[in-house]
């Protein structure tokens, strides 16, 4: 059995019965936010490239990924860590976000397309002639950003809401999810669906006028990036730390007992799915200028599945877990598809049994027993030093 | 309470698994400020019983009203908790992972229960109170910040009853709730369920013959779906269908 399971590590409840948090809460999120967005951009900046210190465009962009996909394990940690429900589903919301990014990001293109036309080169190939009706209003940057969220938002309300009434849950929910990824996938590969079918949305150049290709315009993006993780987080925790937020670990406990202390469970759950979803928006929207190309390869089954598995290597129920999680298993897979690309599936699938074998917890789970030893092992030690001088 | 006659009546009620009849034409009342047992050998029926009252089961025919006018049959189950019906399971259902001042905080009867007014809400100084006062009515005040999940059996059993109170209902139900209890925990529960019923009407079910006869006034018998007799403890142990009822399986009830 181990450590009990606890979901929020260093709380401490007050005798009025409020939840507050010790300094130390705060304190990780200020010291983590301050390397992420001012010490980060720093080392890209000052150090002279063959510096020890430096850090690369290359790597403060490949890190704004990681911090893209960490906002998303956030709401998936909501819906899966808190809630107890398993979506298998979570690519699609983080695929609708990013093509939403990705048609503005396309239609700024513009002439400088390798067909030179105002159509998305694509759209060339394929012989349409006319931009379709749903592309228009993409034209606009705020209907991009403002849609990345939203879409998913709305197409998880209604998914969700009918799932929910209907009582589907635990396996049948995950499969059900999973089967709505694979339905997406194949949706976003037809070339009939006008969004570049298998090659998905690439080549972009520029946003709001500044060019992609510039080292500037990747650390604002970056920057971004971790502000809207910062939030995410915020608005995480601060929901989980409500009393809707207990009435979700109550869900997950005791769903019979949630029914009849009269609260309707499908509503809980339908929320929790529906800012899980538009978190996951969020993450493709900001994924898609920084790794400029997304295609249907990144919001299928296995995506899908490999998000699941990096909020439970970080550890479920813990948002720092999630967002641990997120950053470590895709440093992990970025190194090692480097070396070993065949080997990846496996790879992360064997971490995915380990994990749930050995460390239910993950990451956060080690890191707090390894304190609780510690801390042990200190007022232990007074004893095993009067051992020592007996001898 | 001023109200007055029956808080729950069925009438005629039919609950049918595939041909099996958990209840058949059962007709049992309840009246305001009564603490009422239920007995009767397993398969009785008693807690299908209690499963039609608070809208988990839904019976072939018959009427449940609560009150003197409200038909419960059809209701959805949060809307009969609404109305005043509370139910404590068999086996303890609380929230493991959170503190018992968190459960029982869940529980607190609020305006609302919808999401936004339930992500907003905070605690009133009224309310704090009154889960103080429920921890030392459930004997939990010195675990108000343990996590539920780590109490003992019978603390578990306390703090749901607890949850139950909170939701202010004007009928009990409660399954079984000494079953897998200590003697010391028993009696304690036996006080407990006695000074609850001076405020709410409660509607026990119970195996342990001990437990019956320490907290019972009226005690109904229930033998395959239908009451086949109720009254006093002495008058029900000297009835001769619940002695063949009874010695027919086994000598539980010491008759």
């Amino acid at each position: 059995m181990g450590s009990r399971r606890t979901l929020r590590g260093t709380e401490k409840t007050m005798s009025d019965g409020t939840t507050n948090t010790n300094r130390g809460g705060y304190l990780g999120f200020w010291v983590v936010g301050a390397i992420l967005l001012v010490a980060m951009p720093l080392l890209n900046l000052m150090p002279p490239e063959d510096s020890w210190f430096h850090l690369s465009d290359f790597s403060l962009n490949r890190f704004g990924k990681f911090l893209a996909f960490a906002i998303l394990a956030l709401g998936l940690d909501l819906i899966w860590g808190y809630t107890g429900i398993l979506s298998l589903g979570q690519g699609v919301f983080f695929g609708l976000g990013a093509y939403c990014m990705g048609m503005h990001l396309m239609l700024t293109i513009g002439k400088e397309s390798v067909y030179g036309s105002d159509l998305p080169d694509f759209m060339v190939w394929n012989q349409v002639k006319e931009l379709p009706l749903f592309w228009k209003p993409f034209y606009s940057f705020p209907v991009a950003v403002i849609g990345a969220v939203l879409v998913p938002v709305m197409f998880a309300s209604l998914f969700g809401f009918f799932a929910f009434r209907s009582r589907i849950k635990g396996v049948y929910f995950a499969i059900i999810t999973q089967a709505l990824a694979l339905a997406a996938w194949l949706v976003f590969n037809r070339n009939d669906t006008k969004l570049g079918g298998t090659n998905g949305l690439t080549d972009f150049k520029q946003v709001i006028g500044y060019r992609l290709s510039e080292p500037g315009t990747q650390r604002v993006l970056y920057i971004i990036t971790v502000l809207c993780l910062g939030a995410a987080y915020l608005l995480c925790r601060w929901i989980i730390r409500s009393r809707a937020g207990r009435v979700l670990v109550a869900v997950r406990d005791s769903e019979q007992r949630v029914v009849f202390s009269g609260y309707t469970p499908a509503n809980y759950k339908l929320f929790a799915f529906v800012v899980a979803a538009g978190l996951a928006g969020l993450a493709g929207m900001l994924y898609a200028p920084q790794v400029g190309i997304i295609t249907p390869a990144q919001i299928g089954v296995l995506p899908s599945l490999e998000m699941v598995i990096w909020v439970a290597v970080g550890g479920r129920g813990s948002l720092a877990g999630a967002v641990l999680g997120a950053v470590v298993v895709n440093y992990g897979r970025s190194i090692l598809t480097n070396y070993f690309p065949e080997l990846w599936p496996f790879i992360v699938g064997g971490l995915f049994v380990l994990v749930v074998l050995l460390f239910p917890d993950g990451l956060v789970g080690i890191i707090r027993s390894l304190k609780t030893l510690l801390r042990s092992r200190e007022t232990g030690a007074g004893k095993a030093a009067v051992a020592e001088g007996k001898r | 309470m001023t109200e007055r006659g029956s808080i729950i009546q069925c009438e005629g009620v039919v609950v049918d698994y595939d041909g099996f009849k958990a209840l058949n034409n059962l007709n049992f009342i309840v009246d305001y400020n009564e603490l009422r047992v239920v007995i009767g050998p397993n398969g009785a029926g008693k807690t299908t019983l209690l499963d039609v009252i608070c809208g988990k089961t839904k019976p072939a025919s018959g009427r449940v009203f609560f009150g003197q006018r409200v038909n419960l049959i059809g209701k959805r189950e949060d809307e009969i908790v609404s109305l005043g019906v509370g139910r404590k399971f068999q086996a303890p259902s609380i929230y493991g992972n959170l503190t018992v001042w968190e459960n029982l905080d869940l529980s607190l009867k609020r305006k609302s229960r919808g999401v936004v007014p339930t992500l907003l809400g905070k605690s009133t100084a009224e309310e704090r109170a009154a889960i103080a006062q429920n921890l030392e009515t459930i004997g939990l005040k010195d675990y108000a910040h343990t996590r539920a999940g780590s109490l003992s059996h019978g603390q578990k059993q306390w703090l749901e009853i607890g949850m139950v109170i909170l939701q202010d209902p004007s009928l009990l139900l409660v399954d079984e709730p000494v079953a897998g209890m200590t003697d010391k925990e028993t009696e304690q529960t036996g006080r407990l369920l006695q000074s609850l019923a001076e405020k709410h009407a409660i509607v026990v079910i119970e195996h342990d013959m001990d437990f019956v006869r320490q907290i019972a006034r009226i005690v109904t018998v229930l033998h395959e779906g239908t009451v086949i007799c109720e009254g006093t403890v002495e008058k029900v142990q000297a009835d001769d269908r619940v002695r063949e009822i009874y010695l027919g399986r086994q000598k539980v009830a010491h008759v």
